[in-house]
């Protein structure tokens, strides 16, 4: 039993015990200061499968050995331009929404191939790669906001060319779409059904492929890319597809994020969104070269969960307590990504 | 005092690794002017003689060594490579120590300038010293003329010839004003034969000023140009130590090579020269520290060759290029039919298997389950154990599982289950599942490099069992290549040694020590036998 721990501690790693750690502590404080706790689970649920595809997003650019997708906004950016696309043609509702997705995705297969190619030509350096070119990709994407040839009034400026920093889908009966979908209450707790099932069904459709002939070369891709190549596998190859899949991953999971907020967030919005993304896959028990479907449920659960939770426990302590939940995000957010790191040195034997 | 006419004396010198006994009951003594040779096979405790005599860290770091070193008569504990300088020890090593963008003078008085006051440096104190360039060049060229070096003292070390590159790390060590012993560590290993030449020469004009020299080398040829006092050492021990005069090449090959293990496994029938399998030709491999250079080498049917030779000399280089996995040229034809080359997708549909001598950095994904590890080559070659719908395909567990289980019983890994993973086993069974990755193509010639390295004793005799029983029951065709020529002794029909990129000579098992070991060290084959 001692044994089992102690292997359970070795391969879990003293950061996610903190943080699962955190976030018991956080839900008993919830329930000791009768915060409304059907209501946290109900935001609960609606934050973790409005988030998973997003984290999702990060698995195959992992498994093929790129490393965690730092630049999954371009992923991001792509879901939206497709997002746009469909406001301008006035779809409504599920036809708004699942076009959004197909007009995205030859913008994602591009990008993503290029973004492959480039990821290949800096091997190495991938992590440090993505980032840049992620944050690149957002401002330069700024320009593109600013010019863009779209005149639905729901989403231009008033005055000039350009859409505007946020844009609501409410009138588009496309706000809280999937939430709603076939969703139910019991005990206070609201279901959202529809979202949930969606991104189980994107976990099932990367588990089959990653199980898929394509998918296994690619684990071995990434396992190890020295006995890829002797196996007859082009690891470059395997890359590029991981790239591509995981940009494709990025498209769909802002649409889902978008369709749950209520809003397109341009500009800024895109930043910061694969750090979270990347921070929840690695709290989820994945490391910068091994991730798996797990990981990403678990770590979304997890992250979400605690966002979630702390910002009611410390409202009610005090009124300046309130960024105390911004700032806990922070410090877990770059702290597991920081211990993954170290991990990646220490890790080699 | 009998003592104090050696410079350098090693007495009773032993280290031991974690346990592991590599160095033991040294003696060694140097005269002023004499050329001290040392000789061994790879692994034979060279290098870490050297390394106690040079005070290198790894020594201190993993518990020190036993022993005596004696300096003039007196002990000296030298526990840094400074010290060891310090006391007089010079060393010229195998990979240059040099900083391509100095230039020859520079890279000679590195961290020994000569400094030469201005005015800043009488009114600040002396870390405001400037450069003496005109006296250093002068130390220089002094240094280099010693060595009959018609080069440039100025001229930046970048882009030298390698002969001019280890000349300047000579000159740099014959500078040393208190340079009394100077240990050449493989000095001719990237040398061309003339710069050699010019090398030993310059030994010779070396220990000509009362240096004593310490030659560390396996080509046999130089040691008998050179030395004046040989000394043998095979397994972390000393075999012999022999004034020139009373050895002769021949000796020192026995010596070097020795008798270490017994055969394991006698095969009954001998092999009747019979149908070629592989023919290769011209093959030239440009793998880094093993190239390959037009080697020419014919393949039985149902045989297992050997591939001996010392580190370094191309024997890795020929299974790797046979795979396409380091640029190829030449041409190798498997059945009669060409094989395409630098394509291991290719040389697999041709029926040829692999095993890696990295086996942790080529052999295996250690971090996946053993079964992925044994079937993903033939998922990826051979479209075997998955399901295909349509244009989509899916891996078929239960075929993986099935065939997992009956070669982890068929070849006895020890693990906890099939879904264990492979980072977990030991080194030998980790072999065993390359080895049953490599059977799952069903391969008509098994290339298997370094088969036993970093596995322990036991597991070495089951690795080499288990591929004579394949090679017995199944006909298949194996070749081997193994640093350690009593493990080829013991298994192989005929041994190809490689030396300097091409088969030097083709053995039999039985042949003499002798023979094995002149053929290593580069001489030619006589004719016949």
């Amino acid at each position: 039993m001692l044994e089992l721990l102690k292997r359970f501690y070795a391969s879990f790693g003293l950061p996610r015990l903190i943080i699962l750690g955190f976030f018991i502590i956080l839900n008993i404080m919830a329930i000791v200061l009768e915060v409304n706790f059907p209501e946290l689970v109900s935001a609960s649920m609606v934050r973790i499968a409005m988030n998973g595809v997003l984290v999702l997003a990060i698995l195959p650019s992992i498994a093929c050995g790129t490393g965690p997708n730092f630049g999954v906004s371009l992923g991001i950016l792509c879901g939206l331009v497709g997002g746009l696309i469909a406001m301008e043609l006035r779809l409504d509702g599920y036809t708004n929404f699942f076009m959004a997705i197909v007009f995205s995705m030859p913008f994602a297969v591009a990008v993503g191939l290029g973004y492959g190619w480039l990821m290949n030509k800096v091997k190495g350096s991938e992590m440090m790669f993505a980032l840049f070119i992620g944050w690149s990709a957002v401002s330069l994407m700024k320009i593109f906001w600013l010019v863009a040839p779209f005149d639905n009034p729901e989403m231009a400026w008033p005055i000039g060319s350009g859409v505007r920093v946020t844009i609501s889908l409410v009138n588009r009966e496309l706000a809280q779409l999937l939430n709603q979908t076939w969703s139910f209450s019991v005990a206070g707790i609201t279901f959202p059904t529809g979202l949930i099932l969606f991104f189980l069904f994107c976990c099932f459709l990367v588990w089959l492929f990653m199980r898929s002939k394509t998918g296994i070369a690619m684990l071995a891709a990434g396992d190890n890319p020295r006995f890829a190549e002797a196996a007859g596998i082009n690891v470059d190859r395997q890359r590029i597809y991981g790239t591509i899949i995981s940009t494709m991953l990025g498209a769909v999971g802002i649409l889902v994020y978008a369709q749950s907020f209520g809003f397109f967030q341009l500009y800024e919005g895109p930043h910061f969104m694969p750090m979270i993304a990347v921070a929840a896959i690695l709290i989820g028990g994945a490391s910068i070269k091994k991730a798996s479907i797990a990981n990403v449920i678990i770590g979304v659960i997890l992250f979400q969960g605690i966002l979630v939770v702390a910002m009611p426990v410390f409202n009610i302590f005090t009124q300046d307590m309130a960024s105390m939940a911004e700032i806990s995000r922070v410090i877990i957010q770059n702290g597991i990504i920081l211990y993954a790191l170290t991990q990646v040195v220490s890790g080699r034997d | 005092m009998p003592e104090q006419q050696y410079l350098l004396q090693m007495q009773d010198v032993g280290k031991s690794y974690y346990g592991t006994v590599v160095l033991q009951d040294i003696q060694l003594a140097l005269k002023p002017g004499e050329i001290h040779a040392v000789v061994g096979e790879n692994g034979a405790g060279k290098s870490t003689l050297m390394n106690i005599l040079f005070g290198m860290p790894v020594i201190h770091a993993t518990g020190g060594y036993l022993g005596k070193v004696l300096i003039e008569g007196n002990q000296v504990d030298i526990t840094s490579p400074q010290q060891a300088m310090e006391a007089g020890i010079g060393m010229v090593h195998q990979e240059f120590m040099l900083l391509p963008n100095y230039s020859i003078t520079e890279n000679i008085k590195l961290n020994r300038e000569i400094l030469k006051d201005n005015l800043f440096s009488r009114i600040f104190g002396p870390k405001m010293k400037s450069l003496d360039f005109k006296t250093m060049n002068k130390d220089a060229r002094k240094a280099l003329d010693t060595l009959d070096m018609d080069i440039e003292e100025y001229v930046k070390v970048a882009g030298l010839p390698v002969g001019h590159m280890q000349f300047t790390e000579i000159a740099r060590e014959i500078d040393k004003a208190n340079l009394k012993v100077m240990v050449f560590d493989e000095p001719t290993a990237v040398l061309a034969e003339s710069e050699a030449s010019n090398l030993l020469r310059a030994m010779q004009k070396i220990a000509g000023q009362g240096i004593a020299i310490l030659f560390i080398t396996h080509r046999l040829d130089e040691v008998m140009e050179v030395a004046d006092t040989i000394t043998v050492l095979r397994d972390g021990r000393l075999v012999a130590t022999k004034p020139k005069k009373e050895t002769n090449i021949v000796e020192m090959a026995e010596l070097m090579v020795g008798r270490k293990i017994e055969t394991i496994t006698r095969r009954k029938d001998q092999l009747k020269e019979g149908q070629v399998v592989a023919a290769i030709k011209n093959l030239t491999v440009r793998m880094p520290g093993e190239y390959v250079k037009t080697l020419d080498l014919e393949v039985f049917k149902g045989e297992i060759l050997g591939i001996g030779g010392l580190a370094g000399q191309g024997k890795i280089g020929v299974a790797n290029g046979i795979m396409g996995l380091y640029p190829t040229k030449g041409s190798v034809e498997i059945n009669g039919k060409p094989l395409q080359l630098n394509n291991p997708r290719e040389s697999m549909k041709r029926k040829i298997a692999f095993l890696s001598e990295d086996r942790r950095g080529v052999g295996l994904l250690l971090d996946s389950s053993i079964e992925l590890n044994i079937v993903v080559t033939a998922i990826e070659n051979q479209n075997r154990f998955i399901r295909r719908l349509g244009p989509f395909t899916q891996i078929d567990n239960s075929a993986i599982r099935e065939h997992a289980l009956k070669m982890i019983k068929e070849l006895d890994i020890r693990c906890t289950g099939p879904n264990q993973l492979v980072r977990r086993l030991s080194g030998g069974n980790q072999q065993k599942v390359c080895i049953a990755r490599a059977l799952t193509l069903n391969p008509e010639i098994l290339l298997v490099s370094e088969p036993t390295r970093g596995i322990d004793v036991g597991a070495k005799r089951l690795v080499l069992e288990t591929l004579v029983k394949l090679n017995e029951e199944t006909g298949i065709t194996i070749i081997m290549t193994s640093s350690e020529l009593a493990e080829l002794r013991s298994v192989c029909d005929r041994i190809a040694i490689v030396t300097d990129g091409t088969v030097a000579g083709i053995l039999k098992p039985d042949d003499s020590d002798a023979d094995y070991g002149l053929m290593m060290a580069g001489q030619k084959r006589r004719k016949g036998a």
